[in-house]
């Protein structure tokens, strides 16, 4: 089975299917958005499946990459050999199904409500799609940036083309955001490259841990991973093109990106920041506490005050992700002092991701439901939604449970092993983060309440129809997984956990290489 | 058997919750009913199994992992002990009866499986809850039994203010939560373990060692006192403890059979189950104890005094439930666990009953919950007038009724702990009964015996008290008369460390309980005489012509005031956390988000921007020596950071 490039079929099989909708679907209108519908759908679908083998084949039991893939690329003068490479451990895998998962929901959810340049808008998150895997799966430094940075290219589009009224301001804005921390990451990667010679990202995590990146020199390249990494989760203060993409994207844009877009941040920290930086990581954690705190609470506050139901749902998506960069960061706190690795935290936030890729996807897609309706998003134009919309009413409850962290839900994992690990590094972060689970509580049971329950008194809701059996095979597995995340989170985090193990151990081999007052712990397990 | 108890609620809940629709009402409640009563049967078996065996020991019942990372291992598990049993019978036996109870109560609902649903899923939770044989089992049993009261308090979620009092409720426990939470946090962090199992045995080893916590040396016994405050505020979150005490008055907006099984029988209590669950942990955190001490005897006097002036029937008996759990609590803090269980147990079945029996006389009087408007309705329903009027003898410790056993160990444990809290609590609890006393007979004399005050209409359409309601109030009954007799001497008699096994640890220095069966007699005769008294001075104040309610009404107008609005509480915290968020959030987004953020950020670099655009458009003269001028100055300069060797550094 791994004998053939699974990773690359994943990735490149959603381009295949573009090719055959530019090739393929012809004809009158009605037929060529009909065609192109269920090409893209067939398509993600494929795709979907496929990545199931790798889960399937995956051997939990490893630290290190696996899959992985070389092909030379082409020779560039001075010696350098550009290099396609492809692999994935337990830390990206999941990211890659959540992707490919995403999409066909994506492609369902966009039936019908999507009615213009039908074609175009498929084509669009295949590509997307192919980027997405890509930048998961990708193991060189080049590759790696290619697809990192190609994923603006399709999202800004779709913003552009087939988002709201304000829709151009809001692509610009996402784009001048992120394309600013890029930039810093690009020059980064060069002198990366200058460093250790290589692009390979094994090979640059084994550098990192051996010999080790001259100190000052980690200090620059963190804070320009960073600048990169952290507008793309997004962190306190660099958050603000978040709602406005939001709220100006089409529901399946809003999927997407908050679904996966935001995890590619938290993925590099993880691949990169943490493991190649070790001791400007530890130097930088305070900074990244403050803004992570400063993100829950902010927002949570911000999100009470919303009037826009899918505002609220993306400031949400901050005081979430500021969950998950406090989880990554912990790991590093005091760990040459620690004979214990404290890897909860790390994988809190990596369950806390995936956990938010679901959820707040659906909180996305629910709010789209509506909207197809009604074409409004004001939470003051709805109320007693549950007299119409009872099956509506359920799949909102179980979302809104995941996203305050109800145990038996994805939510409560994640949030809890975040937090459990904070503490055990710095106390008064970690009171401070768990007050936002307070806050969070708060602004969504609110949301609730005035959406869904109440009377139905506007007459325009009268006639409103509830999930229809399109919608109800788009929220089914999204439900079910949620619930399976919360009640056996283990098939995750057995995946997960030996990465994660092998990233902390050989994080404090890397530190206590260099610093002889190390507590003697488990060293090096990759 | 042991998982079948519990898992049978939740059978039940699934199948009227999905199928609900499709297989009707009757059939809903027939099959989660059903189950309950199956469930209670084992709990009774189980709770006789462990009963008859001398110094019962712990079994665990493994399910699959739940969490697993690094050191960290979270099984769902079942452990059933002499703790576990009693609870599980409590919660069963009260619940099946309650759901009974449900089938006529709820009748002509619009969400009669959604209700059974519910109350069957939060039994599952409750017993999740008390089987737990770890911290996070336990606390996914405390929020799953807080979110089921959040459903069953919001059910006519029609009403505005049920939605509102269901929020509350829910974000208050979340306040308690956030305690909760980080004492699970502070537990990991002291025993690398959240195994009851493992974590129980190993407090006593760590009292006067110095172990390393948030980064310091400490002493041990300090370290266990922050671990145990923070989980005491989970529990007084749960247990509506003052200062968390807000949410339990306006949970009376969910019917009222939800206000007995969830808001006095069960989940209320579940803060007292804590602290008695940790009894091992606690008992090293002689600070923590005496917090729950003073909260608890603060709790108790301060319910009891907004009881006495309460309207509303439902209130009146919410805050009964309150102050009762106060008695727990300090029963828990003065180490007399095994008291604070059995003071549990009883209130389960007195409580209830009076909040069943007060839902009867709702059901009657077509939902009119206000005393004023009653009155009278002892003719009119005397089986419902008796039973309340037995229940409120238990309440009231009358001798040889159920509360009277429990509240007396209660009362004289806390006398017998000889120390400063456990003083305060004695006579802030003998204070308590007085007034509970009062309260009770107020209730009652208001409903029953005093002339009818409302709608004539209604008065001559009361409603009759179906079977289905009037068997749980007639077992209940039995249950407030003879609960306390037979239980006392197991529970709390001389051989109780024989009945509770290991489940329930006292360190050999806390002997309040000991103590309390060799009290001086003015002690063991106070709580009853205090009871007596109470009821005496209702009858003089509402049944004879002294209008003495009115007077002292209008004599002390700011402290009725004070009393009718409960302290001011919400109120306060109204200005002080409510408003100031909404507040804060406005100005963090539009202040924040948008006028710096963005305003310095990306609107601000855009505006700029075009503004440099322009500025260099208008260099763009198209005279050749303009350009020639400048091609020089970029020469000159490039040249002399060249000599300064700016280059060479950034290379």
């Amino acid at each position: 089975m791994t004998s053939w490039p699974l990773l690359t079929v994943v990735t490149f099989l959603p381009l295949v299917g573009v090719l055959f909708i530019l090739a393929l679907v012809r004809g009158d209108e009605e037929a060529t958005n009909r065609n192109a519908r269920y090409m893209a759908l067939w398509t993600s679908l494929a795709t979907f499946l496929v990545s199931l083998l790798i889960w399937i084949n995956f051997d939990k039991s490893k630290a290190g990459f696996q899959f992985v893939e070389t092909l030379k690329w082409f020779e560039l003068p001075g010696n350098y050999t550009l290099t396609y490479k492809m692999g994935v451990d337990g830390i990206s895998m999941f990211f890659v199904l959540l992707a490919t998962l995403l999409t066909p929901i994506c492609v369902i959810s966009a039936w019908t409500a999507v009615k213009e340049r039908v074609r175009e808008y498929m084509i669009a998150f295949l590509v997307l799609e192919t980027l997405m895997v890509g930048t998961f799966c990708a193991l060189d430094l080049v590759t790696f940036y290619v697809f990192f940075e190609g994923v603006l290219i399709p999202m800004f589009l779709i913003i552009g083309i087939w988002g709201g009224e304000r829709r151009v301001y809001s692509a610009f804005k996402f784009v001048l955001y992120t394309l600013l921390g890029s930039i810093l990451m690009l020059l980064a990667m060069f002198a990366l490259y200058f460093q250790a010679g290589t692009t390979d990202i094994p090979a640059l995590l084994a550098f990192a841990k051996d010999k080790g990146i001259d100190a000052s020199m980690q200090t620059w390249l963190w804070l320009a991973f960073f600048a990169s990494f952290a507008v793309k989760t997004p962190m306190w203060p660099v958050h603000t093109w978040l709602p406005d993409a939001h709220v100006e994207a089409p529901t399946a844009g809003s999927v997407m990106l908050a679904g996966v877009l935001l995890k590619m941040g938290g993925y590099g920290f993880l691949r990169f920041s943490l493991p190649m930086f070790p001791e400007a990581s530890i130097y930088f954690t305070p900074l990244v506490y403050a803004l992570s705190i400063v993100a829950i609470i902010y927002t949570s506050l911000v999100a009470l005050a919303q009037e826009d139901m899918k505002k609220l749902v993306a400031y949400s998506s901050v005081a979430h992700m500021g969950f998950v960069t406090l989880g990554i960061f912990a790991a590093t706190h005091q760990i040459k002092d620690k004979a214990v690795l404290g890897e909860q935290a790390v994988q809190g936030a990596i369950f806390q991701m995936l956990s938010h890729g679901i959820v707040s996807a659906s909180l996305f897609l629910i709010v789209g439901v509506v909207y197809d309706r009604m074409h409004t998003r004001l939470i003051e134009r709805y109320g007693g939604l549950v007299h119409r919309m009872p099956k509506y009413a359920f799949v909102f409850m179980v979302m809104m449970l995941a996203s305050v962290g109800l145990p038996g839900t994805s939510g409560f994992v994640g949030e809890f092993l975040v937090l459990l690990g904070t503490f055990q590094a710095n106390v008064w972060v970690a009171v401070l983060a768990a007050s936002g689970v307070v806050l969070g509580c708060t602004y969504m049971l609110w949301l609730y309440r005035r959406v869904i329950f109440g009377q139905l008194v506007r007459a325009d809701l009268k006639t409103i129809t509830d999930l229809n059996f399109r919608e109800v095979i788009v929220f089914a597995p999204l439900v079910l997984l949620v619930i399976w995340m919360g009640v056996y989170p283990s098939s995750f985090l057995d995946v997960i956990g030996p990465s994660v193990k092998g990233l902390v151990s050989d994080f404090k081999a890397a530190i206590c290489a260099r610093d002889a007052a190390c507590f003697p712990g488990v060293v090096g397990a990759r | 058997m042991y998982t079948a108890a519990v898992f049978l609620p939740l059978l039940g809940a699934v199948i009227a919750g999905l199928f609900g629709r499709l297989i009707g009402d009757r059939l809903s409640q027939i099959i989660t009913t059903g189950l309950l009563f199956l469930s209670a049967i084992l709990g009774c078996i189980i709770l006789w199994q462990f009963a008859s065996t001398p110094n019962p020991q712990p079994t665990t019942i493994q399910v699959f992992t739940w969490i697993a990372s690094g050191e960290l291992r979270i099984p769902w598990a079942l452990r059933y002990d002499m703790l576990s049993a009693v609870m599980v019978f409590v919660v069963t036996f009260c619940s099946a009866f309650i759901h009974l109870y449900s089938i006529g109560y709820m009748e002509g609902d619009s969400g009669i499986p959604r209700f059974f649903a519910y109350i069957s899923l939060f039994t599952f939770a409750m017993l999740m809850l008390v089987t737990a044989d770890n911290f996070v089992q336990m606390f996914f049993g405390w929020e799953g039994v807080g979110l089921c009261s959040y459903f069953l308090i919001g059910h006519d979620y029609h009403r505005d203010s049920a939605n509102a009092a269901a929020i509350k409720a829910f974000v208050v426990n979340r306040v308690g939560d956030f305690g909760f939470a980080l004492g699970i946090f502070a537990v990991f962090m002291i025993f690398g373990s959240l195994d009851f199992g493992t974590v129980l045995p190993a407090a006593q080893e760590l009292a006067g060692k110095k172990i390393a916590f948030a980064g310091v040396m400490v002493d041990g016994q300090y370290a266990l006192t922050i671990a145990c405050i923070l989980l005491f505020i989970g529990a007084m979150g749960k247990s509506a403890q003052f200062l968390l005490h807000t949410w339990l008055p306006d949970a009376m907006e969910g019917p009222t059979p939800v206000s007995a099984l969830i808001h006095a029988a069960t989940m209320v209590t579940a803060g007292v189950f804590m602290v008695v669950r940790l009894s091992p942990i606690f008992e090293y955190a002689p600070d923590a104890l005496a917090l729950v001490t003073v909260i608890g005897a603060i709790t108790a006097f301060f319910a009891a005094t907004i009881g006495l002036v309460q309207n509303d029937i439902k209130r009146v008996i919410a805050y009964s439930t309150c102050s009762q759990l106060g008695y727990m609590f300090f029963a828990a803090g003065v180490s007399a666990y095994p008291a604070a269980i059995f003071h549990l147990m009883t209130h389960a079945f007195f409580k209830a009953l009076l909040f069943l029996g007060s839902g009867a006389v709702i059901h009657g009087m077509h939902h009119e919950q206000d005393m004023r408007k009653m009155g009278g309705l002892w003719s009119k329903m005397k089986p419902v007038a008796i039973v309340m009027w037995i229940g409120s003898l238990a309440l009231a410790g009358i001798p040889f009724f159920a509360g009277y056993f429990s509240k007396d160990i209660i009362l004289e444990s806390a006398f017998g702990a000889e120390t400063n809290v456990g003083y305060f609590a004695f006579w802030t609890g003998v204070a308590a009964a007085l007034m509970t006393a009062f309260y009770s007979w107020r209730l009652l004399f208001m409903t029953f015996h005093l002339p009818y005050r409302g709608d004539p209409h209604t008065y001559e359409h009361i409603e009759k008290t179906p079977w289905t309601m009037m068997v749980p109030l007639i077992v209940l009954a039995a249950g407030a008369v003879v609960a306390g007799y037979l239980g006392y001497k197991s529970f709390v008699g001389e051989g109780w460390q024989s009945f509770w096994g290991p489940s329930i640890k006292i360190v050999g220095e806390h002997k309040a309980l000991e103590h309390a069966h060799h009290s001086p007699i003015w002690v063991a005769l106070l709580p009853a005489v205090v009871g007596v008294l109470g009821i005496a001075l209702a009858w003089y104040a509402y049944m004879t012509s002294s209008r003495l309610p009115e007077r002292l009404a209008a004599q002390h107008e700011p402290l009725y005031k004070f009393l009718l609005n409960k302290w001011y509480f919400d109120e306060l915290y109204d200005a002080i956390f409510v408003r100031p968020a909404f507040w804060v959030g406005r100005l963090l987004w539009r202040g924040g988000d948008g006028k710096v953020i963005d305003g310095f950020g990306p609107d601000g670099i855009a505006a700029t921007t075009i503004k440099t655009a322009r500025r260099v458009a208008a260099l763009q003269t198209g005279y050749v020596y303009h350009y020639a001028f400048a091609i020089l100055v970029g020469v000159v300069v490039f040249v002399t950071l060249e000599l300064f060797g700016v280059f060479r550094v950034l290379r």
